[in-house]
């Protein structure tokens, strides 16, 4: 038995339905709504290395890279929002995040 | 064969870890469980001949992401309780929701089009996967990669001028207001009558 294409591939989608539910369930939590968003770009990430590894073409490489530079911003410029709104109203459950409404 | 049995190995791990970290109720041990995570899909990158990025991951994920979220995560005094109120409420919706992206990704993926046709190319024994990347990154990637770059540094400036907090109750030096000042604002002349002596 070898390991295929397939088998990462799906991997990768398990992985990403596993976040698409997380953020289901935690949707008012913010922490973990960002480390479901993290986990959702690490399978994507396991997707372009399995493509790049088995087409011979490291340009996936490449990208894997730049998506890894991009969430590191993202995430650091998320937390960082996170503890502004925390210092103001101090919760950071989402349905209290209402005085913008109309 | 080997091989098979690690993926497999490694990809459980991997998914169970995904799973506790949605739903563990301590947002400290969601964070570990996605550090668990991380490390087991490095591994699995290893199994893909990427090491340069794998060790990327661990430095760069474990080593810097996971502890600025376990800071914040003890700095924030979280009520959990409120948060996880109507947790499961959600639950028969996300199963739907998850379950479809799941299906039509795996009628696609593990068909025949993906599972036969790429094989990976044999490496010779010299290969350098850093080598082969760096030279990619330094040659056709440039401008991305200055762009990325810029975009650490936007990422760091914002960071900082987001949290930054003036406390009023310091007192700062204003070097200007120093520079400006005269004689006649500090120094006050006043003439005397001289004492006699006794």
């Amino acid at each position: 038995m070898t390991l295929t294409l397939s088998h990462y591939l799906v991997l990768g989608a398990l992985l990403f339905a596993i976040s698409v539910i997380g953020i289901f369930l935690n949707r008012r939590n913010l922490i973990i709504l960002l480390m479901a968003i993290e986990l959702m770009l690490l399978s994507v990430n396991l997707n372009f290395v399995a493509f790049s590894h088995f087409l011979g073409d490291p340009a996936g490489q490449v990208f894997v890279f730049f998506i890894l530079t991009v969430a590191a911003a993202e995430s650091a410029i998320g937390l960082a929002i996170l503890v502004v709104l925390f210092r103001a109203i101090h919760t950071i459950n989402v349905e209290d995040l209402d005085t913008l409404k109309g | 064969m080997f091989e098979a049995v690690i993926f497999y190995v490694f990809a459980a791990i991997l998914l169970a870890a995904g799973l506790r970290v949605i739903t563990a109720r301590n947002p400290v041990h969601a964070a570990m469980f996605l550090v668990l995570s991380f490390f087991t899909a490095s591994g699995i990158w290893l199994l893909l001949r990427a090491e340069f990025l794998a060790i990327a991951l661990l430095l760069v994920y474990v080593g810097a992401v996971m502890v600025l979220f376990l800071f914040v995560v003890m700095m924030l005094d979280i009520n959990i309780e409120r948060l996880r109120e109507g947790f499961w409420k959600n639950l028969p919706l996300a199963i739907v929701v998850g379950g479809i992206m799941m299906a039509e990704m795996a009628a696609v993926l593990a068909g025949r089009y993906f599972g036969v046709a790429p094989r990976p190319r044999a490496l010779p024994a010299d290969y350098s996967n850093t080598k082969e990347l760096g030279r990619l990154i330094y040659t056709d990637y440039a401008f991305a990669f200055e762009v990325a770059a810029v975009i650490l540094l936007v990422a760091i400036i914002a960071a900082i001028a987001l949290t930054l907090r003036k406390r009023k109750d310091t007192r700062y030096q204003d070097p200007s207001l120093q520079v400006r000042v005269r004689r006649e604002d500090r120094v006050r002349l006043v003439s005397m009558p001289a004492e006699k002596d006794q």
